[in-house]
């Protein structure tokens, strides 16, 4: 873990991340009963859009998505070279807000209602990641990344309530249902395309590229928990993704009430709970 | 072939139509013919897509709206009217407040006749409009060449 992880992360992940999302399509047909598109779908729809024209209600709109790219790409490589993961959860938060005042910027209908469920979601995920990694930094005593990896035993085992908090929002995260509210990718009658409604051409593209980088790095937090062996937490990590999918496909979007409040139970009940087992077993 | 053609977004606007066509659209999409085997998604908004799909006649109150769509999509972008009420006005055409078809308020690319259209009309058109893009695309490369 150092430098180079970092800089391995910023070239292969939207590689990673542009896979699993033609995974993700193929895998949704699937279960609709469709073929579905190539793999490689994703890789040719941001490459048309970069050759397509960028359209702008405001200029500044698409700057704001710019920093959302470098801050995404950032906190993905401030994770993997091994880095401070308050500090990662600090950046994360940061790319968030970009990525929201980006949709208010833009100042469409929907894309400002997009922008609101986006801080919405942010609200719901915030306190599990952060004990997230108070849990780790509880077995681990140590907040750094590479420490968290070398630690020899899985902290699954103990750690099995914030996994049930983070589980939880990795669909949030994700954007994906029932948690799909922003970008509302299933029901485009409804928001259009939520906080994405106002981008086009290049711009559009790069938010598709970011979300890729955030797969990839959200995944990673999810292979912390089995950073013991190293292709178990590949393969546990992978699946991890793969049920999601379906339970995208299988679930129905609740209202974002049930998914701010859901977020916060799980993570007050089973994160605390996992706590008060860790203070007690010592 | 180009990037375009392997990923055409449609945006689908239902002027004045009976749904027969709309209905063979959503067909399209369906698992039976899966469009999206071919990257074709239906993405319900101006500013990403690339093919704007219309049916239905024009009339006096849908045409400053499918005027508006028109000019919110990102070039290159090409348009199909489908269904016989699109292509022309169909049985529609002498009523007091059709103007015609597609063609009286933007350009179309290509027509699609038929009533309703048939599904494999819709794809054969489907491929024909990636086609265009790719045409359209390079085409404007060359102009900005030339400018320079």
């Amino acid at each position: 873990m150092s430098l180079i992880t970092g800089f391995l992360f910023v070239v292969i992940a939207p590689l990673v991340g542009g896979l699993l999302s033609g995974i993700d399509r193929k895998l949704t047909a699937r279960m609709q009963g469709r073929i579905g598109p190539p793999l490689l779908q994703p890789f040719y729809d941001v490459e048309k859009l970069f050759q397509k024209e960028n359209l702008v209600a405001r200029h500044t709109q698409n700057l704001y998505m710019e920093f959302f790219f470098v801050m995404t790409i950032f906190t993905g490589a401030l994770f993997f070279s091994g880095g401070d993961l308050l500090l990662v959860i600090f950046s994360l938060t940061l790319a968030g807000v970009f990525f929201a005042l980006g949709g208010y910027k833009a100042s469409s209908p929907y894309s400002f209602i997009g922008a609101q469920r986006e801080t919405l979601q942010m609200m719901a995920y915030e306190p599990a990641v952060l004990l997230v990694a108070v849990g780790m930094y509880m077995v681990t005593k140590s907040f750094q990344v590479a420490d968290i990896i070398a630690y020899p035993k899985p902290l699954i085992l103990d750690l099995p309530g914030f996994f049930l908090a983070f589980f939880f929002i990795l669909a949030i995260k994700f954007r994906k249902s029932p948690f799909d509210l922003s970008t509302s990718h299933h029901a485009h009658q409804e928001l259009v395309k939520g906080i994405t409604t106002e981008f086009s051409g290049r711009t559009l593209a790069l938010i598709e590229i970011a979300h890729w980088y955030e797969y990839v790095f959200v995944l990673g937090i999810g292979y912390l928990f089995f950073a013991w062996n190293m292709w178990i937490g590949l393969v546990v990590t992978f699946f991890l993704f793969e049920l999601i999918i379906i339970i995208d496909n299988a679930a129905a979007r609740v209202r974002w009430q049930w998914m701010v409040g859901g977020a916060w139970i799980i993570a007050l009940i089973a994160g605390m709970g996992n706590i008060l087992y860790l203070m007690l077993r010592h | 072939m180009g990037a375009l053609s392997k990923s055409p977004w449609i945006i689908h606007y239902d002027g004045s139509s009976c749904n027969g066509c709309d209905i063979e659209v959503l067909a399209v999409l369906m698992p039976r013919f899966d469009l999206e085997r071919f990257g074709v998604v239906n993405t319900g908004n101006p500013k990403h897509a690339d093919i704007l799909l219309l049916t239905g006649s024009i009339n006096h109150q849908n045409a400053p709206i499918v005027k508006s769509i028109y000019d919110q999509m990102p070039e290159p972008k090409v348009v199909m009217a489908v269904g016989i009420c699109a292509t022309s006005g169909g049985i529609f055409r002498e009523c007091y407040n059709v103007l015609g078809g597609a063609d009286k308020v933007v350009p179309v690319d290509i027509y699609v006749p038929g009533c309703a259209v048939r599904p494999e009309a819709l794809i054969d058109a489907a491929v024909q409009a990636v086609g265009l893009l790719d045409k359209k695309r390079a085409a404007a490369l060359a102009a900005e060449k030339e400018k320079e």
